[in-house]
């Protein structure tokens, strides 16, 4: 008795039992509410470009570990929520090999190159997307109706474009309350914002799902509510500083939060924990910075919507937030908070 | 001012307690071992000198080796029995090191030999000798020499005086225990210690968790004593001095800087039980309590162990599970892990916490860090382990030890313990520390 080897281990010798693959795999949880009802309110063509997006974003992903010999990383969960974010933020008829293109964009360039999980400074999903708004400028800004008729049983020529085909434009297309302000001054009722019967990306049309989503990765202690709390705050008052000055030019508060990829971004791509920053008053000024750009680019610039640059301008500060805003060391005097 | 609206420091961690199967245990005599394997060196300094011969009959309680410095302490015999041999021991650290084999008489009536007492009359200095002379150390896991640690710098003023009774650690209940069976022998520490350090106001910190502890001294302060007890709500790891400080004072002690810098002193309660009891009688520390507990332990409990008694020994005695896997020498937060059962309980043996085969969960997969910020919200002293992990992944020791505060680091290991992407944080830290250390010491050379 007593006399085998023992296993020795370096304090401290329990964990509390968490896990990087399981808080992964809350946040698809959390977005399937979503994917559903986008598919539910734009049908098969929802269904394909999300599939199209996660598929690809795993094959890329596997390719990626075998290429660079190291153990494929596809089980960490990682690459299933970058393709579901990508999906999600495309508009509903939008061709499935610009998809699949958007999603090795996504993982190879806004993941890979950077050194893969933890230490991509962008949201892939992002990455991903921005690159496909460069490419293809006129599928990406090409919106369909929602809640069509046929939506279970019909598929939308565009989406199976051939790839490097002149996309075909079929159907009715269904401006999003964003544009239709920002272009020709029509405000969305805002019931219908609410509940998502509006035209627009495939996963930013029905806020209180997304809402509901971020909700439970709160409770479940795997999301920092204050990076969505201080960008919808942000947004939410400025707006209504605006809307306060002159209620004809500028949309009201509400409608900035309801409309267009606020709150899918704010709840779900901001808080890329990787990206975003680590101390609570880092996190607030990312906050806080991006709600201003998102107010900015919708009502100044030259875009309908701005949720995705600033992100993505966010993303790049945090390194510098992280840098200036340190935790005040216990005993020390030093005012850095 | 007493600052007594905080009660507790900021962030930390709550590991599941596990103290409910030891902490309504008395506390029992463990018999003695056919074989006792002392190391010289069971405290922070000088390993004690051995002034006894190979063969030599001891008695109980006689000196055994002598403290070589200041930064140092004797050791007494803790069996009346033969010196066997005198050469390397097994220690902890999976080295061999100076110590002595002895060899207790079976039938011996184990009598302590008394010394000179010291009484409280006596002046400071020669409460602090009595200290040092009796081979009292840190009985909380440090080890540090208490005669030490009590001297007050030049300069310095005692104002609280604070009795450590937190025993955040899980598992562990030595200190419940001690607190509810030696209320006489802390008072009487406490005198003691008053005498030397000339503190105003003596503080018994307790954690929520050992209510009846608290119940139980309070009800017993003598009148004549500025004690008072306070209870203060349970997370880890708020019996780190530092912590503990500022749960009962409010106040932060200094980066770098010493207890006494904020005119504190805190000392451990087993600690302060043992000066209560040894210095009257003049004698010197020859056992401890210990806690041995963990699910492959049969007869869990709170164990008077003589100093040296070997682990195998400890083991067999308590009904260890043939399938042990792991055994921990301290709690499971900060303890040792033992590399072979040949190894002894020493001074700073707080606790033994004992895993079989079934009872650990396959070790997770690392990921990388995902910058979940887990750690930064968990560290005590407000480090950021995950900028700290990384650096020391790019073996950026110097910019960790002169930006990122890494000598605050007390290795606590709460930043280690809630990581969702398993990083052995502390173990990179301990390292980077290490390499700090000696890189500096070439330097001055």
């Amino acid at each position: 008795m007593l006399s085998k080897t023992l296993h020795i281990s370096s304090s401290p010798h329990i964990n509390k039992g968490e896990s990087t693959d399981v808080i992964m795999r809350n946040v698809v949880y959390a977005l399937l509410p979503v994917v559903l009802f986008s598919i539910y309110a734009f049908g098969i063509n929802a269904l394909l470009v999300i599939t199209t997006a996660v598929i690809g974003s795993l094959i890329t992903e596997h390719a990626l570990c075998r290429w660079s010999n190291q153990e494929s990383t596809i089980s960490d969960w990682s690459a299933v929520i970058t393709g579901l974010l990508l999906g999600l933020t495309l508009p509903p008829i939008f061709p499935l090999w610009m998809t699949f293109l958007g999603a090795v964009l996504a993982i190879s360039l806004g993941k890979f190159v950077f050194g893969g999980l933890g230490y991509n400074a962008f949201n892939p999903a992002l990455v991903g997307r921005a690159i496909l708004q460069a490419a293809f400028p006129v599928a990406i800004t090409t919106w369909h109706p929602s809640f069509m008729e046929d939506r279970f049983i019909s598929i939308s020529k565009s989406v199976l474009a051939f790839p490097f085909a002149e996309p075909i434009v079929d159907g009715i297309s269904g401006a999003t309350p964003l544009s239709a302000f920002k272009f020709d001054h029509i405000t969305t009722d805002s019931t219908d914002l609410a509940l998502g019967l509006i035209s627009g990306s495939i996963g930013e049309t029905c806020s209180w799902i997304i809402l509901l989503g971020g909700i439970y990765l709160i409770y479940r202690k795997m999301m920092n509510w204050r990076i969505p709390v201080t960008i919808l705050a942000t947004v939410f008052f400025l707006s209504g500083i605006l809307f306060l000055f002159d209620n004809q030019l500028y949309p009201s508060p509400v409608f900035m939060l309801f409309s267009g990829g606020l709150m899918l971004g704010a709840v779900f791509m901001a808080t890329d924990m990787v990206g975003s920053p680590i101390t609570p008053l880092g996190i607030i000024i990312y906050g806080v910075f991006i709600g201003v750009l998102v107010v900015v680019i919708r009502i100044w610039g030259g875009l309908p919507e701005g949720v995705m640059y600033a992100i993505l301008l966010g993303n790049a500060l945090t390194p510098q937030i992280d840098k200036i805003i340190r935790p005040k060391v216990y005993g020390t005097k030093k005012i850095t908070t | 001012m007493l600052n007594l609206t905080a009660n507790t420091f900021k962030h930390g961690v709550h590991p599941p307690e596990n103290k409910e199967e030891t902490n309504g245990l008395p506390i029992r005599q463990f018999p003695f071992a056919p074989l006792i394997i002392l190391p010289m060196q069971q405290h922070i300094g000088a390993p004690s000198q051995i002034i006894v011969r190979e063969g030599q009959e001891v008695a109980r309680g006689q000196l055994l080796a002598k403290a070589n410095g200041y930064m140092s302490v004797p050791m007494h015999s803790p069996v009346s029995g033969i010196v066997r041999k005198i050469g390397n021991v097994p220690v902890i650290s999976g080295q061999m090191a100076e110590g002595i084999y002895l060899e207790p008489f079976p039938y011996s009536g184990q009598e302590v030999i008394e010394g000179n007492p010291v009484p409280l009359a006596a002046s400071a200095e020669e409460i602090l000798q009595g200290i040092q002379d009796a081979g009292i150390v840190g009985l909380g896991g440090a080890a540090f020499p208490t005669h030490v640690k009590l001297k007050i710098p030049e300069g310095k003023i005692c104002e609280y005086l604070i009795i450590n009774g937190i025993e955040c650690e899980p598992y562990l209940t030595t200190d419940h225990r001690v607190m509810l069976e030696q209320a006489d022998d802390i008072f009487m520490g406490i005198r003691y210690v008053l005498k030397v350090t000339g503190a105003r106001e003596v503080i018994i910190g307790i954690e929520a968790n050992k209510q009846d502890a608290a119940d139980h001294l309070s009800a017993r302060i003598p009148k004549d004593l500025p004690v008072k007890v306070q209870v203060v709500p349970v997370k880890y790891p708020q019996g780190a001095e530092k912590m503990l400080i500022t749960s009962l004072l409010g106040k932060e002690v200094p980066s770098g800087g010493l207890p006494i810098d904020v005119n504190a002193v805190v000392v451990n309660v087993a600690t302060t039980a043992e000066i209560g009891r040894l210095l009257p009688h003049g004698q010197g520390i020859q056992e401890r309590v210990v806690t041995i507990t963990g699910p492959a332990i049969r007869k869990k409990g709170n164990y008077l162990i003589p100093i040296g008694t070997p682990l195998r020994y400890v083991l067999g005695q308590v009904g260890a599970s043939d399938n042990i896997s792991e055994v921990y020498m301290g709690g499971p937060m900060m303890g040792v892990s033992a590399a072979s059962l040949d190894i002894s309980i020493v001074k700073g043996t707080s606790g033994i916490v004992v895993f079989g085969e079934m009872d650990i969960k396959k070790t997770d997969k690392i990921y990388p860090c995902i910058k979940c910020g887990a750690c930064v919200d968990a560290c005590p002293i407000f480090l950021n382990p995950s900028k700290l992990g990384i650096l020391a992944k790019f073996e950026a020791y110097e910019t960790m030890a002169d930006e990122y505060h890494l000598m605050d680091c007390f290795e606590c290991g709460s930043c280690s313990f809630v990581c969702p992407s398993n990083i052995p944080l502390v173990q990179y830290f301990r390292l980077s520390k290490g390499i700090v250390r000696k890189r500096k010491a070439a330097l001055q050379k």
